[in-house]
């Protein structure tokens, strides 16, 4: 036990909802003097029984865990699970509600880079002053600086002023400033999703360092794929509390798993979606062509993806247009399929019915597959969901000869020939 | 700080508790901070305006004309018998100090909430930096009014420097605490009184012709003298005139009563502010 170096137990954040910055001195005011007077207070709220009757709603429930020296622990969860707030909560930007964390050597946060850039100042400049905010010393700055520069590849425009600076290299610099940092614990919330894929390469190449380093680093991402790559250990939290912990592939797989069984859920029934609902999805079934429900797709045959809508005001809608966004096993995007670049938005629609989107061949790798639903009605979005729906891809002889290539190759099938030429 | 395990902790992080959880050797530890800070505000102000560190000397030269004006020659204010430019030139310099410590604190909070929400460094530093800061205009301003004293004290005899000038860097220290006293109040009270934010500069012009800026404060009538007991800055700028220019009603007395009271106002202060910097980024 004598290795762990977070210790994190009991935690409770309670966030109260609608007194948020309502409070003017005016109407405190007003209110004194009233009951100075013994009058009615002009700013109750009629029928309200007492003024402490605001929704309370807790962001964090009951969560423990522990990191030992040189994990790199990554936490994930659906938006609104409480990652952003356990993360507040251990860089100390706001303070638990109940509970304890408990911290062995220096800790820095990372929520944001570039914090507190000035955009006068030049980029040399803009390195002394991050770097002390994030809590390096003068004398740690300067020891680092030649190796901050040269990681950030901005050795000719160091002495100008940011605010001429490209964003590209604006994120560079301060993603640098903030890679050498050297505290026992580094907590890092999305950062890796800014500047260009070689650059974001080299800043996953760099935390991975530090983890062989025998620091410990705390990371919460939506992207999977850099979770599992980085990540030994893992945290799931689900609506505030811890739905599994421990080791990083168990846990991806269940927040995977959590994700496509809330996804199977009837679409009808989904609340988290967004719009006017001028247009309203009811329902998603998989047809084969013969107009068949289906479970599941046999690779290499035909599909139909329907969608049964509802209109709000149950009259004609024109100018529809629908997309759908296929994703993979860790949220990335594979392709997407529209009816406007097809040329083929609705002009009208009648108040119920079915959209179908017809697919002649599938070619993607057995497996299961989510998307995300996109409408828009006259130019305003209707209806849209987030994870609206699963497809499962079963195998098949696609090629013809009974086999596949390697699934980590990729999850794109081609249809390819090959020959050769004297 | 041992667990069941008998570890040791370097740090724990816990809900608020009490009044009394203020950590003012945090502030040494983030000296570098501090130092950076002052030395941003400072660079940016030089970069950013065309006048850069000419605008600390043009505002309170033009301040200064137009009170001799408006006050001398127009209303006919008594000034202890001192040439009116150097009498009203003396009190807006010291009443800037304290007035821009203040105005340029109370909103710590809600102007830097973006900073505040991403990362964890004392939030004193900031409302202490900016003091700091403050400090490099009224060195201008006061070399300013130095070389118009030198010019006045030679062509002009009126004026009678006090040995009492030696206590220059203490009225300093008390207007720029004053200032901050007052300024990380208001600015822990504007994270939940948004209104308040727009009396405060008015609040500061009104509170300056409360203090003998304008006028001395022996031009006052005896009845209303208890006033200035009640306003600590009353002291400060008499006692800064007293000891450059010789005039002025000062006593050690009606001093420490304000001295106590500065000291109060801080105390009270970080109170609020460190009460207020644990649950301010909920209520953003």
């Amino acid at each position: 036990m004598s290795d762990t170096v977070i210790q994190v137990e009991n935690l409770w954040k309670e966030y109260r909802l609608g007194v948020i910055n309502h409070h003017t001195l005016t109407r405190d005011l007003q209110s004194w003097w009233a009951r100075v007077r013994g009058k009615e207070d002009p700013n109750s709220q009629i029928g309200s029984v007492s003024t402490e009757s605001e929704d309370r709603f807790w962001a964090l429930r009951d969560v423990s865990f522990e990191v030992k020296q040189g994990d790199i622990l990554g936490i994930i969860g659906r938006n609104g699970a409480g990652k952003s707030t356990l993360l507040k909560i251990l860089s100390q930007v706001t303070a638990p509600s109940k509970g304890e964390v408990r911290f062995k050597g220096r800790i820095a946060s990372l929520l944001e880079v570039g914090t507190g850039f000035h955009p006068e100042l030049t980029g040399r400049e803009n390195i002394f002053l991050n770097g002390a905010i994030l809590g390096m010393s003068k004398a740690d700055i300067r020891k680092k600086l030649d190796e901050i520069i040269a990681f950030a590849e901005i050795e000719k425009f160091i002495d100008t002023p940011v605010k001429r600076y490209s964003s590209g290299m604006y994120v560079r610099l301060a993603f640098a400033v903030a890679a050498h940092l050297e505290p026992e614990i580094l907590i890092i919330d999305e950062v890796l999703a800014v500047g260009d894929a070689q650059f974001q390469k080299k800043c996953l190449g760099k935390m991975e360092n530090v983890g062989k380093e025998g620091r410990t680093v705390l990371f919460v991402s939506h992207n999977m794929a850099a979770v599992l790559g980085l990540c030994s250990q893992g945290v799931l939290l689900e609506q505030g509390s811890i739905a599994s912990k421990g080791k990083v592939t168990d846990v991806v797989s269940n927040y995977l798993d959590a994700i496509s069984s809330s996804s199977r859920a009837s679409i009808a029934d989904r609340t988290d979606r967004k719009g006017n609902q001028q247009l309203t999805f009811t329902s998603f079934e998989l047809k084969n062509s013969d107009g068949q429900i289906i479970d599941n797709v046999r690779l290499g045959k035909s599909v139909d993806l329907v969608f049964k809508y509802q209109s709000s005001a149950a009259a004609e809608l024109r100018n529809v247009h629908v997309a759908i966004g296929i994703h993979g096993k860790f949220d990335e995007n594979l392709f997407h399929l529209s009816t406007s670049v097809q040329g083929a938005d609705f002009e009208y629609l009648p108040p119920s019915g079915e959209i179908i989107c017809r697919l002649p061949q599938l070619p993607l790798q057995p497996g299961i597959y989510c998307f995300n639903l996109f409408s828009t009605v006259g130019g305003e979005i209707s209806d849209w969901l987030q994870n609206a729906g699963t497809i499962e891809i079963e195998t098949g002889n696609l090629f013809g000869s009974g086999k596949l290539p390697p699934p980590d190759q990729g999850p794109f099938l081609v249809s390819h020939s090959w020959h050769y030429n004297t | 700080m041992n667990n069941a395990h008998g570890q040791k902790w370097d740090k724990i992080i816990r809900p608020r508790t009490g009044w009394f959880d203020i950590h003012p050797e945090e502030l040494w530890e983030y000296r570098d901070l501090i130092g950076l800070f002052v030395w941003r505000d400072f660079v940016s102000i030089y970069k950013q305006t065309i006048l850069g560190p000419l605008w600390y000397i043009i505002q309170p030269l033009l301040t200064t004309v137009v009170f001799t004006v408006i006050f001398g020659k127009v209303a006919k204010l008594p000034t202890d018998g001192l040439p009116p430019f150097l009498f009203y030139l003396s009190g807006v310099i010291a009443w800037r100090y304290f007035a821009d410590c203040l105005n340029n604190t109370a909103n710590t909070f809600v102007g830097n909430a973006h900073i505040f929400g991403k990362v964890y460094f004392p939030r004193l530093t900031v409302p202490v930096s900016v003091v700091i800061s403050n400090l490099i205009g009224f060195g201008i301003q006061f070399l300013l009014f130095f070389v118009i004293l030198l010019y006045y004290y030679t062509y002009a005899t009126v004026i009678h420097p006090q040995p009492a000038i030696f206590l220059l860097p203490i009225l300093v220290i008390q207007m720029a605490v004053l200032g901050l006293g007052f300024g990380i109040i208001v600015s822990s009270l504007t994270t939940r009184y948004s209104d308040l934010t727009h009396l405060v500069g008015f609040g500061v012009q009104l509170w300056m012709f409360a203090t003998p800026v304008v006028y001395p404060a022996s031009s006052l009538p005896e009845k209303w003298k208890w006033i200035l007991l009640l306003n600590p800055m009353a002291p400060v700028v008499e006692a800064f005139r007293y000891a450059f220019l010789g005039t002025g009603m000062i006593n050690l007395q009606n001093w420490l009563i304000s001295l106590a009271s500065t000291v109060c106002i801080l105390i009270f202060g970080v109170i609020l502010f460190s009460r207020v910097e644990k649950s301010f980024m909920d209520t953003v």
